[in-house]
């Protein structure tokens, strides 16, 4: 199980939190992942960048993604991680 | 320029700021008794008929701004030898009295109250007139005043009393601490209590001051606060926020886009609801209108909706909100609350925390502060909540007819209950709110005024967000 938190903090929010909110939560009905992947929002960590939005995953937090980056992001840690724990 | 409307505003300001001086500096317990004598200097009286009197006064705002009489659960206090004793003569016949001939005073006095002397000037019998005010209305020459005391004359619920010292006093039971005396009492003699000093001992141990702290301050603040602060841009109050030692701002307009769209299912679902926005306004129907108790919303309020929030998901949170409200420190109190909400300032105690650690905000750059939509922003003035309800229906769809009964101010309030109670209620959803023109009236702003209406729309329009659903998209 994944708990995945989108920054929805001011820098973040102004930066389009909201498009990866979409994006996530389409990708995560794409891939069937509704029951290993726990989608909130959060504030502010502490990590703003100067692009992009800022995402936690369980305890590691990424930083800088964006609408184009966020297939491969989505990919490598979210989608490779879930399916190797099922390994 | 004022940062303040009345001196009285000012000279409480003052004990706050200097109590959080002491407060941040761990020196509050060794110079508590020197404060009133270091803000009334010399021998010369400035306020009161003497120094000592005036000290005295201020050693019991003093008391107040560090958290009041414990034995006390209103958050309301009257500061006794500082009630003036207004006169409370009612209504008097003036020396403007001409003595005329058409006698209209006589004639619209339902109890037979008003007689004249050989001269045609009226008299009123104290016994038999029961102050209803048609008399002074009618007058030609205004001759008829109203002597009520302005604290009683404020609280529109009648809670104010006075003892047989003629000292005001608050009937716990019917108050419901909006605060309205507080901004009305010409001599300051009843504040709001402060828990100031909690909320500079929250972040004096947090991460961001204190090495080693293990928890993080959330400031929520009222979008209200687009209406103060004039004198400064909003984001240099955000970056100020951020100097104080809080580690992120979140707006609690937030949580009014997450309550709208809650509030708005759960009324169609009933056919009928009255709004839990304004704690005021829902303890002022659990003690005068029990029985309409079903009726009101089960949502949580903005603020403390938006706060479990934060608590839920960031562990080691803490969460202070910052608003125009008195009442908000009650209801931070209560069971349903306490978990969510660590402590609440008013905005003049927030200015008293900035200036005692010496930060001019409007010398600051300007930080960001977006979370909520154009609809949760203007939940803080009167009119607001509704045009959230409706728009989040419409957002989510729902088949509803709302009729709503925007009532501002307590007394609008009032009379919408008792239609309500009688069966006689035109609407199926009641927005309460205490104070007049909604929270932007509360009684802990800074400023008051005919501006403040506009400002907060200005800020609703300036919201990245223009619908509710696109704000709390990842907040179900």
């Amino acid at each position: 199980m994944l708990f995945v938190q989108v920054c929805v903090g001011s820098s973040c929010h102004l930066k389009g939190s909201q498009d990866i909110v979409e994006l996530m939560e389409k990708a995560v009905k794409e891939h069937h992942l509704e029951d290993d992947v726990v989608l909130s929002g959060s504030f502010c960590i502490g990590r703003c960048n100067r692009v992009g939005i800022t995402v936690q995953v369980n305890d590691d937090v990424f930083v800088g993604i964006t609408k184009e980056s966020f297939n491969e992001f989505f990919k490598k840690n979210i989608l490779d991680v879930i399916e190797s724990e099922r390994k | 320029m004022r940062k303040f409307d009345t001196k009285v505003q000012h000279l409480k300001y003052k004990v706050l700021r200097e109590v959080a001086r002491l407060a941040w500096n761990d020196t509050l317990l060794e110079n508590i008794l020197d404060i009133p004598e270091r803000l009334a200097p010399g021998n010369e009286p400035t306020m009161r008929c003497c120094v000592y009197k005036e000290r005295a006064i201020l050693g019991e705002r003093v008391k107040l701004a560090m958290g009041g009489d414990k034995n006390n659960p209103n958050v309301i206090e009257v500061i006794g030898i500082a009630c003036d004793e207004c006169p409370v003569g009612s209504y008097e016949v003036t020396n403007a009295c001409r003595g005329c001939l058409a006698h209209r005073c006589e004639d619209v006095c339902k109890f037979g109250a008003i007689s004249f002397d050989r001269d045609h000037v009226a008299h009123i019998d104290k016994s038999k007139c029961k102050e209803c005010g048609a008399c002074s209305k009618v007058c030609p020459y205004t001759a008829i005043v109203g002597r009520k005391r302005p604290c009683q004359n404020a609280c529109k619920i009648k809670a104010i009393s006075m003892n047989d010292q003629k000292t005001a006093v608050i009937d716990n039971k019917k108050c419901i601490q909006c605060g309205a005396c507080v901004y009305q009492c010409p001599f300051g003699a009843i504040m709001d209590k402060s828990f100031m000093v909690n909320a500079i001992d929250i972040l004096k141990k947090s991460e961001r001051n204190t090495r080693g702290g293990n928890y993080r301050v959330y400031a929520v603040v009222a979008p209200s606060i687009s209406s103060q602060f004039a004198y400064a841009k909003l984001g240099q109050v955000v970056t100020g926020l951020k100097k104080l030692g809080f580690h992120d701002v979140i707006e609690a307009a937030l949580g009014a886009d997450m309550v709208a769209m809650a509030e708005s299912r759960e009324l169609a679902e009933k056919g009928l609801l009255t709004s839990s926005c304004c704690p005021a306004f829902v303890r002022y129907i659990k003690s005068e209108f029990p029985n309409l108790t079903e009726h009101i919303s089960h949502n949580l309020s903005p603020m403390a909706t938006i706060a479990k929030y934060i608590k839920d998901t960031t562990p080691n949170s803490k969460v202070i909100f910052i608003g125009p409200c008195t009442s908000k420190k009650a209801e931070a109190q209560l069971d349903e609350v306490k978990p969510y909400i660590d402590t609440v300032l008013t905005f003049e105690e927030l200015q008293a925390l900035f200036d005692s650690r010496d930060i001019d905000i409007s010398t600051l750059e300007e930080g960001f502060l977006d979370n909520a939509s154009y609809f949760g922003r203007i939940f803080a003035r009167s009119g607001g909540l509704t045009d959230a309800a409706v728009q989040a229906m419409k957002e989510q769809n729902i088949d509803f007819e709302i009729k709503p009964v925007v009532c501002d101010g307590i007394e609008a309030c009032r009379v919408a209950l008792l239609k309500l109670s009688k069966g006689l209620l035109d609407g199926n959803f009641i927005e309460g709110m205490a104070c007049t023109g909604g929270c932007i009236g509360g009684a802990g702003c800074l400023t008051h005024g005919e501006k403040s209406k506009a400002d907060v729309d200005k800020y609703g329009r300036e919201a990245f967000e223009k619908n509710i659903g696109d704000a709390v998209s990842v907040l179900k």
